[in-house]
């Protein structure tokens, strides 16, 4: 038999846990915040030199990248990146064509079973059958990953609540909406108490309402599971993950958080500065204030934004130095010591779709826009364009 | 043995709850009743014995069985495929083997009890004639075998094939090439027609059981050509996550 009963399953997986606990995290070319671990337990997935060919072409390759169990990381790339690909091969659905791919330790092409009772799977498409209701379903998908039927029917339940689904437990899965479908897709992938969730395109399609709550979900479940997933919407991996594995042309072409993600690229530094000048004197103040950030060693420019954005009326006006290095202190200390009120200084962190454009696109297509939500929180998109022009 | 009980209880029920089963069982109910009143049991079929009649009725049947089985199968990889679910097995820690060996599990109780629902035919030559039991049931036993066969052709097929539209064409030109193999072992010498023949699905095999003979040869015969096609389809599964 390819999968034990359920009772083993739900058995088994804390005595995993407590085994990868001691598990030397792996280096690879990712390494974690750890701060934004939510659990220990070792490294979940190892992907060593993986190539996948379908005939000639190649669709992924060579990627390597390592996975520490209890993160939300986001894989990021345009269509056709190797995204899918890449997990479909971690989900046992293709083999590698060549490169180790491993999962708890064990490698897909040699524990194919042991690997597949560890993760949950949902593919772009959730793989639901129409004319089933929705409990019929998730019973279905918990016994098929080894479940008893006893346990199939205590668990799911309780993964109905998790995934609020319990309103439309009966209901027709044909008849639900698309944003109930993807959650019935979540449900079957967690129902057997996975330890790696792999979720290709979650939040596909979803509306914003859709998506919030999608996004609520999966932090909610990163408690219990590592999680792996991918989109090619920006600022939804930025939200959700807490790191970033950029994918160009089957490559993973940086990783980290989306600030370390700037940082790679970004070698120069911007920082806002807004200052007060007295109101009667106020053109020529921001003049010699300019002169003065200017003059500080490391500054290659400083802009002054345009009136209709700095509060004139106010006496307040908005610097932006670009500098070699964090020349932030540099600022304050000549600001204070001419008089100068500071009432800002900060950082600019650049955007990630700059970053997005630089890493994702190939070198020979240029960049292209990827798909990106408006978002209010979000620095304007002109700033945004600017900094990633710098 | 509980994964593939487990595949053949959901697909089972996706018959059910699909209008294809009930299609399926309809339209050769139908085509058997007519195909039986005109040709088996009607007058323009003349006076005959009863065991003519019964014979007549397993040939006719047979062709519906076999036609009602690659409908039956063209759905069960492909359809999969076609609706994205697949991949929930495929992902799922069972074997390849068991889904295969559940999907057709689950046609082939469907395909027997579409040839049960036939039985009625048989007894209405009890109105006024007389058929021995055991040719009864061995006419049924071949059947089943041809059923599970053509069932099995048909699951490869559509292992093979990205939609159930190709999987039953596929499937039909397996299943007609290897039916009409008889016609070929006629153009062709000794001792090659005699393989040929051999090989043919139909004719030199299921006559024998059309006439109340229960031969082992035959039955073999039948269950190493399903045991051929659902190793076929399981290998073919199998290839497909290297592809």
């Amino acid at each position: 038999m390819a999968a034990g009963p359920a009772l083993g399953v739900e058995e088994r997986l804390p005595q995993e846990r407590q085994a990868t606990r001691g598990m030397t995290a792996g280096g690879g070319c990712c390494k974690p915040r750890q701060a934004s671990l939510r659990r220990t337990g070792g490294t979940v997935i190892e992907i060593n030199d993986l190539y996948k060919y379908y005939g000639e072409r190649k669709a992924v390759g060579p990627l390597s990248c390592t996975i520490e169990a209890g993160e939300i990381v986001g894989l990021l790339g345009l269509n056709g990146a190797g995204k899918t690909t890449t997990l479909r091969v971690l989900a046992c659905d293709l083999l590698p064509s060549s490169g180790s791919v491993k999962v708890d330790g064990l490698d897909v092409v040699d524990h194919p079973h042991e690997v597949r009772s560890r993760i949950g799977y949902l593919p772009d498409t959730p793989p639901l059958y129409a004319e089933m209701t929705v409990r019929e379903y998730l019973i279905f998908a918990a016994r098929l990953r080894g479940m008893t039927a006893e346990a199939a029917e205590k668990r799911v339940p309780e993964v109905e609540a998790s995934t609020q689904l319990d309103g439309v437990r009966d209901d027709v899965i044909s008849s639900l909406s698309h944003g109930f479908r993807q959650r019935v897709g979540i449900a079957q992938a967690i129902v057997h108490r996975p330890r790696l969730l792999v979720l290709d395109e979650p939040i596909s399609g979803l509306d914003p309402v859709q998506i919030v709550e999608m996004r609520e979900l999966l932090r909610s479940l990163a408690g219990e599971h590592t999680i792996l997933l991918s989109s090619h919407i920006l600022q939804e991996i930025s939200e959700t993950c807490d790191r970033i594995l950029v994918i160009r042309d089957g490559v993973i072409g940086a990783s980290g958080t989306e600030s370390e993600l700037s940082t790679q690229l970004l070698q120069n530094v911007r920082v806002e500065v807004t200052a007060r000048h007295p109101r009667d004197d106020y053109r020529s103040a921001a003049e010699r204030v300019r002169t003065l950030l200017a003059a500080i060693p490391g500054v290659l420019s400083v802009e002054r934004e345009p009136d209709e954005v700095t509060q004139v009326g106010e006496g307040l006006s908005t610097y932006l130095v670009e500098a070699q290095g964090d020349v932030r202190e540099a600022i304050c200390e000549t600001l204070v010591k001419n008089a100068v009120g500071v009432l800002e200084l900060k950082r600019r962190e650049r955007a990630l779709e700059s970053v997005f454009l630089q890493l994702a696109a190939s070198d020979d297509q240029g960049p292209r826009a990827p798909r990106t939500r408006k978002r209010a929180a979000r620095p304007a998109p002109t700033e945004a364009s600017r900094g990633g022009q710098s | 043995m509980r994964n593939t009980l487990l595949l053949a209880g959901r697909e089972l029920s996706a018959y059910l709850r699909s209008p294809l089963g009930y299609v399926v069982i309809a339209a050769a109910l139908l085509i058997d009743g007519i195909l039986f009143y005109a040709f088996a049991l009607g007058s323009s079929a003349g006076a005959r014995l009863s065991a003519d009649v019964l014979q007549n009725f397993f040939y006719y049947a047979s062709g519906t069985t076999m036609i009602a089985a690659i409908a039956l199968s063209m759905r069960l990889i492909a359809g999969e495929r076609e609706a994205g679910t697949l991949v929930l097995l495929n992902t799922a820690p069972i074997k390849d083997g068991e889904i295969v060996a559940g999907k057709f599990l689950s046609a082939l109780c469907f395909v027997a009890a579409l040839t049960a629902l036939t039985a009625y035919m048989p007894l209405l030559i009890f109105v006024n004639g007389r058929v021995s039991v055991g040719h009864i049931l061995v006419g049924y036993v071949g059947l089943l075998l041809l059923g599970a066969a053509a069932l099995a052709i048909g699951l490869f097929a559509s292992t093979l094939a990205k939609s159930q539209v190709i999987a039953v064409i596929l499937g039909a030109a397996i299943l007609g090439t290897l039916v009409l193999l008889w016609t070929a072992a006629r153009a062709t010498d000794p001792p090659l027609n005699t393989f040929i023949s051999g090989l043919a699905l139909h004719h030199d095999r299921q006559k024998p059981f059309m006439t109340g003979v229960l031969k082992l040869e035959n039955v073999v015969f039948y269950l190493a050509i399903t045991w051929f096609f659902l190793l076929a389809a399981t290998k073919t599964l199998e290839a497909r996550r290297w592809r």
